[in-house]
C-alpha cells in the first residue's frame, strides 16, 4: 500500500503536467488564429495568379518555345527530389510520425529511384539524417514567421536542381490543413511545373510575348505553391497540438481523479485500522 | 460613368490594396503604365520601381518589385512578388543599400552579379523615391 505522502505527491505532479498542457492549448489556439489569418490573407494572390498562368497559357499555347522552357521539360524519374515539411517542434501529436511514414511510404513505392529529400522542419530533417538517406537540404525555424522570401529560397534551389537535371522531378509532401480536427497528408507534383489548364477568358494585349511573360511567371509559381503549402502546414501543425494537448489535459483529469479516489480510499482504510486498534485495546481493558 | 476602377494591389503575404482609384501608375518591365477607368485588357510583367496611385485626388504610393499586372476596364491587379508602403520603408538601410550596390557596379563587369547588383539598385532607389 503506497503511502499517503507518496499519492499526494504523485497527484501534485500530475496536476502541475496538467497545468503545462492546458498552456501549450492555449498557446497553440492563438497561434493557430493567426496562421489561419495569413492562410486566408494569401489567398487573394495565389487564386489570381493561377487565374492569370492559366490565361497566359492559353494565349502562349501552340508556341514550341513553351514547351522547351527548362520548369516545363518533362523526363524520366529516375532522381526524385522531395521537400518534405515537417514541424521544427514536438509534442503535436501524429503530425510529424504521419508525415515521416508518408515519407517512407513515398520512397518504398517508387523503387530503384534516388529519393533525395529537403528538409524543412527539425522533425523530419533528424529522423532521416538518423537513417542515412541523403538530404539535398535543411531549412530549420521558417515556421513561425512563414515569410515568402524563406519559400522563394527553397523554390529557386528545387528550380535550380531541376533545371540542371540533378532532378527529375520535384515533390511536396506536407499536411494540409483541412478542419482543426483533421489534417490530410499531402503529395504534390511542383516540377516540372503543372500548369493550370489554359482558358482563354479575354483578349488581352500583351506588353511582352505570352511565351516570354510565361517564362517569368513559372518561378514564382513554384514558390508560391511552396508557400502555399508552408502556410498549410504550418496552420496544421498548431492545430495538432491543440488537439493534442486538449486530450492531453483531458487524460490528466482522469489520472487525478482515480488518484484521488484512491487517496481517499487508502485515507479511510488507515482511519479504520486505527479506531479498531483503539476499540479494541479498550476492550482488552475491561 | 463613374470615373473609377478597382485596383488590387497583392503580395505572396496579403492584399495591401483594394480601392476605387482614379488613376494608376505603374512601373511595368517595359516602362511607365499610366492606367485610367475603361483601359484595355492588358498583361504585362511588373518591373521594380514605384508604383503611385489616386484615391479622391489624393496621390499614394508603393514601392514594388517585380511580378504580373493585369489591367481590365474596371479593374487592375496587381500581383507583386514584394511591395512595401512608404512607412515600412526604412530609409537609412535603403540609402546604404544603394551606396554598396553603386560600389559594386563600379567594379564589376558584365555577369551574373552585375544583374543583381543592378536589381538592388534598382529597388534601392525605388524604395527612396517612395520614401520621399
Amino acid at each position: 500500500m503506497p503511502s499517503l505522502i507518496d499519492l499526494r505527491r504523485r497527484i501534485r505532479s500530475v496536476k502541475n503536467t496538467q497545468q503545462i498542457t492546458k498552456a501549450m492549448k492555449m498557446v497553440a489556439a492563438a497561434k493557430l488564429r493567426r496562421a489561419q489569418e495569413r492562410v486566408i490573407a494569401a489567398r487573394p494572390f495565389s487564386s489570381s495568379y493561377e487565374k492569370l498562368l492559366s490565361d497566359v497559357v492559353a494565349a502562349a499555347s501552340g508556341d514550341e518555345r513553351v514547351a522547351s522552357h527548362p520548369l516545363l521539360a518533362v523526363r524520366e524519374e529516375q532522381r526524385i527530389q522531395l521537400i518534405l515539411l515537417t514541424s521544427d517542434r514536438g509534442l503535436a501529436g501524429a503530425f510529424n510520425s504521419n508525415l515521416i511514414k508518408g515519407a517512407q511510404s513515398f520512397i518504398k513505392d517508387k523503387p530503384g529511384v534516388e529519393v533525395q529529400i529537403e528538409a524543412v522542419g527539425r522533425k523530419g530533417r533528424d529522423f532521416f539524417r538518423r537513417r542515412d538517406q541523403p538530404i539535398s537540404g535543411e531549412h530549420t525555424g521558417i515556421f513561425d514567421k512563414s515569410l515568402f522570401a524563406d519559400a522563394d529560397g527553397i523554390a529557386k534551389k528545387a528550380a535550380g536542381r531541376y533545371a540542371n537535371s540533378d532532378a527529375d522531378a520535384v515533390y511536396i509532401l506536407y499536411n494540409e490543413f483541412k478542419s482543426v480536427m483533421s489534417q490530410r497528408l499531402t503529395v504534390k507534383k511542383i516540377l516540372p511545373v503543372p500548369v493550370p489548364e489554359g482558358r482563354k477568358t479575354m483578349d488581352y494585349i500583351f506588353e511582352q510575348p505570352p511565351d516570354q511573360l510565361l517564362g517569368r511567371l513559372l518561378p514564382n509559381y513554384v514558390a508560391i505553391m511552396i508557400y502555399a503549402a508552408i502556410l498549410e502546414s504550418a496552420a496544421a501543425e498548431h492545430a495538432a497540438r491543440m488537439v493534442a494537448m486538449e486530450s492531453a489535459s483531458t487524460n490528466a483529469g482522469k489520472v487525478i481523479e482515480q488518484l484521488t479516489l484512491f487517496l481517499n480510499r487508502v485515507r479511510q482504510a488507515s482511519i479504520t485500522r486505527e479506531i479498531i486498534e483503539v476499540v479494541s485495546g479498550a476492550a482488552a481493558l475491561e | 460613368m463613374a470615373a473609377t476602377f478597382e485596383l488590387e494591389i497583392a503580395t505572396p503575404e496579403r492584399l495591401l490594396v483594394k480601392e476605387l482609384v482614379t488613376e494608376a501608375q505603374l512601373p511595368a518591365a517595359g516602362g511607365e503604365i499610366g492606367v485610367l477607368p475603361g483601359h484595355a485588357p492588358l498583361l504585362s510583367e511588373l518591373g521594380i520601381g514605384a508604383l503611385s496611385y489616386v484615391v479622391n485626388g489624393e496621390r499614394h504610393r508603393l514601392a514594388v518589385a517585380g511580378g504580373v499586372i493585369e489591367v481590365q476596364a474596371e479593374t487592375c491587379r496587381v500581383l507583386a512578388m514584394a511591395a512595401e508602403k512608404p512607412s515600412e520603408i526604412d530609409s537609412a538601410r535603403a540609402q546604404a543599400a544603394e551606396k554598396r550596390a553603386m560600389e559594386r557596379l563600379a567594379t564589376m563587369k558584365e555577369n551574373l552579379d552585375y544583374a543583381r547588383a543592378l536589381n538592388a539598385l534598382n529597388r534601392a532607389q525605388a524604395r527612396l523615391k517612395v520614401a520621399q
